[in-house]
């Protein structure tokens, strides 16, 4: 097998830091290809939350003592190293929050009710997950603005003339993914950026799927926002945040209210710290974030590129072997185009049938519309089964695969 | 926990066979539902007489549970009153919570779906089609 031979990264060896890799699912042992919904963690980081809790927890910004001290340098040091991972100029362009969902809300809260008015266009694509729709229609209910969606090639790809056709003179945003979670399709998004600026408008990354498996560099990409979900990227889950240019952050809204994210607090009206904890309202998810961090030191140790790599060969081979067991995969088949979540069918078995089937014998998948609606009626399925990847997937992850298929065609043949 | 409590062989006969799987023309009664979940989609026509279901129908996209279970229904309902219908639609709900052993005489095919029970995640494509039609019956669930 060519991909084992040119292997970018020894998943082997990488998976003996998973402690949860060596368990068993429906008494076989669990081959887990559900990482686009959550990653599983390294040790590294299962101990990091749990040294933190055990000798450095308190509150981070109040306490005078030395405990106190310790745990505010904790988290301010997890921001600097996430920030860094980004390539964000400093690390107080990253607002901590619980995931890229709750960073697309404050957002479309403190920059869209802010600043979009009556009239004025969000353009997002068809490829969207609900996290980076559903914002944005609440938005647009209160501001007037107009929601347009750049649609789709046949093939599951973004085309930049279609993008450039979407524009109209009012286009204030621009509110796309990095990496679809359904077809692991990544639009060209320094393009896209481009084009967004050309235009008069901003543009906002939804990075759930691509931060977590591509080298990222917000400055190069000329990004306005970007949000990670560090639970899909070896971190705990509620941890994450987001990258904003600094001078949009500085004159944004706060998000919520609360302790923490104040100066000064009078009856009627209060004065806000500086970004980004004029974000950051009440206790934070402190002992998460420093996970993440954990998360960001592990990948920056394999590096970016190499994780890349694995699952840019990982992708090519489980294409390969889906189509000739007679899967229908969507979207493009070229693997240069797409990241490693794999949408598909399987004869006509309803995917939730197949994911059944495939449990049984240990293999877990997702079945479902992937929370991306919009994209499952382009695509003419009520919902697709889907296999995804992270570090530790191997070929041998997607043999069991196949396998799998076999067994639900005996089922349901 | 054995797949095959799951995937019986009346289930999937339904399954891929499915009984009155179409439009009823002159139907007093249709209603249509979607399990946001995972996209499986029901509708049941009805036609009323009085007060027994003369004719009852479904269509509908989903996986082999949902829509073995509302070929199923299509027949268990078939010629009974209003009430006798809705009893049954409760008494399937409570089969799936493991609160009423079906009499089997009276369940038929239905008791193949007892399997479900042990599949937590499935229980609401098993009921999906009851809700239906206990909506199109004007009874619906929960009352």
């Amino acid at each position: 097998m060519a991909a084992v031979e040119e292997a970018a990264l020894d998943a082997k060896r990488i998976r003996e830091d998973f402690p949860i890799l060596s368990r068993e699912m429906s008494g076989k042992p669990l081959v887990y290809l559900d990482s686009a919904a959550t990653s599983q963690k390294p040790r590294r980081v299962i101990q990091a939350v749990t040294e933190f809790y055990e000798r450095s927890n308190a509150n981070v910004h109040r306490g005078v003592y030395e405990l106190g001290a310790e745990a505010t340098e904790l988290f301010e040091g997890a921001r600097a190293t996430i920030a860094g991972f980004l390539g964000a100029p400093e690390p107080n362009s990253f607002v901590f929050t619980r995931g890229s969902t709750e960073s697309i809300n404050l957002v479309a809260h403190a920059w869209g009710r802010r600043f979009l008015e009556d009239g004025d266009q969000v353009l997002l694509t068809e490829l969207e997950h609900h996290s980076n729709i559903v914002p944005w229609q609440l938005c647009a209910r209160d501001t007037g603005a107009e929601l347009s969606y750049v649609p789709i090639t046949d093939d599951g790809l973004i085309d930049l003339d279609a993008v450039a056709a979407s524009f109209t003179g009012r286009t204030r945003l621009v509110a796309i993914t990095g990496q679809s979670n359904v077809l692991g399709t990544r639009p060209p998004i320094r393009e896209i950026a481009e084009m967004a600026h050309e235009a008069g408008a901003k543009i906002l990354v939804d990075a759930a799927q691509f931060a977590s498996h591509n080298p990222v560099d917000v400055v190069e990409l000329d990004v306005d926002f970007l949000t990670v979900a560090g639970h899909k990227m070896l971190g705990p889950t509620a941890s994450g945040g987001l990258y904003g240019r600094p001078e949009l952050l500085e004159e944004m809204d706060p998000f919520l209210g609360g302790g923490e994210m104040i100066m000064e607090v009078h009856p009627s009206t209060s004065t806000y710290k500086e970004p980004p904890w004029k974000f950051e309202a009440g206790t934070m998810n402190i002992a998460q974030e420093i996970g993440l961090a954990a998360a960001v030191d592990y990948l920056t140790e394999i590096g970016m590129k190499n994780v890349a790599d694995h699952e840019r060969e990982l992708t090519a081979y489980a294409l390969e072997r889906l189509t000739a067991a007679g899967a229908t995969v969507f979207g493009t088949h070229d693997p240069d185009l797409r990241g490693g979540a794999i949408s598909f069918w399987f004869e006509d078995i309803h995917p939730h049938d197949l994911a059944q089937v495939l449990g049984d014998q240990g293999v877990a998948i997702r079945a479902g519309h992937h929370c991306a609606q919009i994209l499952m009626r382009r695509l003419g399925v009520p919902a697709t089964a889907r296999a995804s990847f992270h570090v530790y997937s191997t070929p041998e992850d997607v043999d069991a695969l196949v396998e799998g298929l076999e067994a639900a065609r005996q089922v349901f043949g | 926990m054995s797949l095959d409590d799951l995937y019986k062989e009346v289930i999937l006969d339904h399954y891929k066979s499915p009984r009155n799987k179409r439009p009823l023309p002159g139907a007093t009664v249709s209603k249509n539902r979607n399990n946001p979940l995972c996209g499986d989609e029901i509708t049941v026509h009805a036609r009323l007489d009085d007060d027994r279901v003369a004719e009852v129908t479904f269509e509908g996209q989903g996986c082999s549970i949902s829509q073995a279970s509302a070929s199923m229904l299509t027949e268990a309902t078939h010629g009974k009153t209003v009430g006798e219908a809705d009893a049954l639609a409760r008494e399937f709900r409570g089969m799936m919570e493991g609160t009423v052993d079906p009499d089997e005489d009276a369940f038929g095919d239905l008791v193949a779906l007892k399997g479900v029970v042990k599949y937590p995640v499935r229980i609401k494509c098993a009921v999906l089609g009851w809700d239906v039609l206990q909506e199109a019956l004007g009874r619906p669930a929960g009352d």
